[in-house]
């Protein structure tokens, strides 16, 4: 199937006004006036009379300038080198941040991203430099973050001759992008990036790349900004459908057990305020998905904390015993589900969604609303009525008692939830919390208490170790005025660690816990319970001291052991002016719990698991065995 | 169970338009690769306005996968409309060509021109020992002709384009 050829041939020639006339058509119908090449019209930027000419390096600079960019991440390179000189003339305007992989710049712009709402700006070079932010975008497009990628690429007429560091990136990154683009002429290029930070930005957020040729950068054109963006084959539709939303209030009218599921689309809509005096006016409970922590309702009993595999058992409880759900940006994915089939058997569902394609796709929904979260929150909001769902909350506070979530302390070992939970009462509420993936990403969703809107980061869909460390970065660079704390685990904080340099480059107060169980430890996990305690490839029984390796690149360290050590690091840590880590090692032999096995029926997660004390030995030998 | 969309697979038809940018192509057939959806035929060629290009794809599925895939084709920024084909064969016309080359004997020379007047079709080129034949109709009248002829004759080249379809004027008002 490759047809590519079919559209790479020849490009649509400039429009003549005469054709531009007869372009009332099927289809364009839906878009308004736009020129037959499905492009708007540029307004024209004319200063004293004369079109400013300039060349495409300067013009992504002028274009960042109209999009109030003034961070970008990156790393130089050969085919981009002519963007970095360009740079130079924006020292004062734009602050650039100098990373060790390309990988960690994009997950830094993600971070920035999440916890600022704008988006990151990552310029790279081709080739290596451009794959190497393939597992950045995959990340970013599954937590739908808008990041706007720019790849160096050689030039026009070398592509397609495998030239040094050649890589079809646009071919490369299609399926992880929302949308991206080969810009082939200096004409089409102002154009060309005030499209990619819209779609980045509007609808659902998403990665863009741009892949920017050598010759395109040195070519000299027109800078002709565009104010207004008219994109034929994109028009996010972002107010509800009154009916479907008439339809919705009815059932919480009706409804004895109503539950509101927060997803990732109350943080990226900036809507979690809103959703709180929804909750507060009606009085629903609330749970969130790994995504939507964040809603706090001011009723501290509506909110019943995570769901899906390790969300609590009281949140799965509601889910499966409510009669209706107000799923609130949320993709019903597997890691919530569990066996969609019964997943929330007894509720009639109310999906709302910005994105068509999600309403349907996992879960049915019967009553469907397509729409921007703060359109149809304040559609909600306008509604008055008399709600009473107190023998609900009731039963599910009896159920939050009887099943809390909890650990057992240990007088030898340092429990990772202690730690975590020990971070959550010393750090600051408005503090940014970067968990890596794996099961210290499930402890942070657990014991740290998030209460406001994108503070909690971390790789939701694709699951990518090695994500905290560079996004604690970005989130530093976009909060300088909030504590950003950083957990990871030792497998993952191995897979981006030469970020330390980064934060010490630029002295970010950026604070690290890594949890050291000395395994891969949620795959551990699974192993010791779904496949008889084989341990295959999961034990790191040769991890460095992280806090020698941090006071190496000249960050604070502390290396903790004993449980009585806890309390007196994490305040270390929360009140130190500078960059610093804590090396915690942890119990090997902890799981996290509830599990709902993969699969398997949300209501019925494994509330406990025994320990395994051969994994002692195999993590740490024989002094602690 | 009501959640469960009824599992019937069949055939569906979906006009696609797009922008013609370079990889528009390419987008909308990795879509379909990476969504699992099964494409039966596609062809594609310049739509009405110049800058723009229309795609057939005929794509098997039951309901719920085809509301997927017009919402997943509408994600892709370059596709202006999808527009699904009636179902039924009363509300739609379609069209699929084939080139069919194919040898020639003395003793089945006959019957093949008759199959060729009774399908409607038309010699395109001729040899001493063998000819091409153009046959279009709808795929249900093309594929019979290719399997009578394959029945008549020895069949050595047969190339397809594809259905290309449109709803009939009672149905697009």
């Amino acid at each position: 199937m490759y047809f590519s050829f079919l559209f790479t041939a020849h490009r649509v020639p400039p429009l003549q006004t005469a054709e531009r006339k007869t372009g009332v058509q099927e289809g364009i119908e839906r878009a308004g006036r736009k020129r037959p090449d499905g492009r708007c019209d540029q307004n024209l930027n004319i200063r004293g009379g004369l079109l400013v000419k300039m060349r495409g390096s300067k013009m992504l600079f002028e274009a960042f300038k109209r999009e109030k960019v003034d961070k970008i991440f990156g790393i130089p390179g050969g085919a981009i080198i002519n963007v970095y000189d360009e740079l130079c003339n924006y020292e004062n305007e734009i602050d650039f941040f100098l990373f060790r992989h390309e990988q960690g710049a994009t997950h830094a712009a993600d971070g920035y991203a999440r916890s600022t709402g704008k988006p990151g700006v990552v310029i790279v070079t081709s080739g290596p430099g451009a794959t190497n932010t393939v597992t950045g975008l995959a990340t970013a497009y599954m937590d739908s973050v808008p990041l706007v990628v720019i790849t160096g690429q050689v030039s026009t007429k070398a592509i397609g001759t495998d030239a040094f560091q050649e890589v079809d990136i646009t071919g490369v990154s299609m399926p992880i992008t929302k949308h991206n683009h080969l810009v082939t002429h200096i004409e089409e290029l102002p154009q060309v990036l005030r499209e990619a930070f819209y779609i980045a930005t509007t609808g659902r957020p998403g990665p863009v790349l741009i892949d920017f040729p050598k010759d395109v950068q040195m070519a000299e054109g027109e800078f002709h900004y565009p104010r207004k963006v008219e994109i034929p084959g994109y028009k996010p539709t972002l107010v509800g459908h009154p009916k479907q939303i008439k339809k919705a209030m009815e059932l919480l009218k009706t409804s004895k057990k109503p539950l509101v599921i927060a997803g990732g689309g109350v943080n990226l809509s900036n809507t979690t305020n809103l959703l709180n005096a929804f909750l507060d006016k009606f009085g629903i409970p609330v749970v969130n998905t790994l995504m939507g922590y964040g809603v706090n309702p001011k009723d501290e009993r509506l909110y019943l904390g995570g769901i899906g595999m390790h969300g609590s058992y009281y949140g799965n409880y509601a889910v499966v015993n409510a009669d209706l759900i107000i799923a609130l940006g949320v993709r019903f994915s597997d890691r919530i589900t569990g066996d969609p089939r019964r997943f929330a058997p007894n509720a009639k569902i109310v999906h709302v969604d910005v994105d068509p394609a999600e309403i349907g796709k996992n879960v049915h929904a019967e009553v469907p609303v397509v729409g921007d979260l703060r359109n149809v929150l304040e559609e909600f909001l306008k509604f008055d009525f008399e709600t009473d769902y107190s023998e609900w909350i009731e039963e599910l506070q009896k159920v939050k008692q009887s099943h809390p979530l909890t650990y057992e302390k240990d007088e030898k070992f340092i429990k990772p939830q202690h730690v975590i939970e020990t971070a959550s009462r010393y750090f600051p509420p408005d503090t940014i919390v970067a968990a890596d993936v794996g099961q210290n990403q499930m402890w942070v969703a657990q014991f740290y208490r998030f209460r406001n809107p994108r503070s909690f980061l971390c790789s939701g869909g694709l699951g990518t170790m090695g994500y905290a460390l560079p996004a604690g970065i970005g989130a530093k660079i976009g909060n300088p005025h909030k504590e950003v704390l950083v957990v990871a685990g030792d497998g993952g904080f191995q897979m981006n660690i030469q970020e330390l340099m980064t934060i010490n480059r630029y002295r970010l107060p950026v604070k690290i816990i890594v949890l050291d169980n000395n395994a891969l430890g949620m795959v551990r996990q699974w192993q010791q319970l779904f496949f008889g305690c084989r341990y295959s490839a999961t034990v790191l029984n040769d991890n460095p001291d992280f806090a020698k390796i941090a006071e190496d690149t000249g960050i604070k360290a502390l290396r903790i052991q004993k449980p009585e050590e806890v309390e007196g690091a994490i305040d270390a840590l929360a009140h130190s002016k500078e960059p610093m880590l804590i090396h915690a090692l942890v119990d090997p032999r902890e799981n996290v719990i509830p599990m709902v096995p993969p699969g398997g029926d949300i209501g019925q997660p494994l509330l406990s698991t025994p320990y395994d004390e051969e994994i002692l030995r195999k993590t740490r030998g024989e002094q602690n065995g | 169970m009501s959640r469960m969309a009824e599992i019937m697979e069949h055939e569906h038809i979906v006009s696609v338009l797009v922008c013609n940018q370079p990889g528009v192509m390419r987008k909308v057939a990795n879509l379909f690769a990476r969504r699992g959806f099964n494409i039966s035929s596609i062809s594609v060629g310049e739509a009405k306005d110049p800058g723009f290009s229309r795609l057939t794809i005929v794509v098997k599925g039951d309901d719920r996968i085809i509301e997927q895939i017009e919402k997943q084709l509408y994600k892709v920024i370059e596709v202006v409309k999808v527009s699904p084909i009636d179902p039924s064969p009363e509300n739609r016309v379609e069209r699929e060509m084939a080139l069919i080359k194919t040898q020639i004997d003395e003793k089945n020379k006959p019957e093949i021109l008759q199959l060729v007047e009774i399908f409607r079709g038309k010699i395109i080129d001729v040899a001493k020992e063998g000819m091409i034949i153009e046959i279009t109709g709808a795929r249900s009248k093309v594929e019979a002709f290719i399997k009578l002829l394959q029945d008549t004759g020895k069949v050595i080249e047969i190339a397809r384009t594809g259905i290309v379809a449109m709803n009939r004027w009672a149905m697009s008002r």
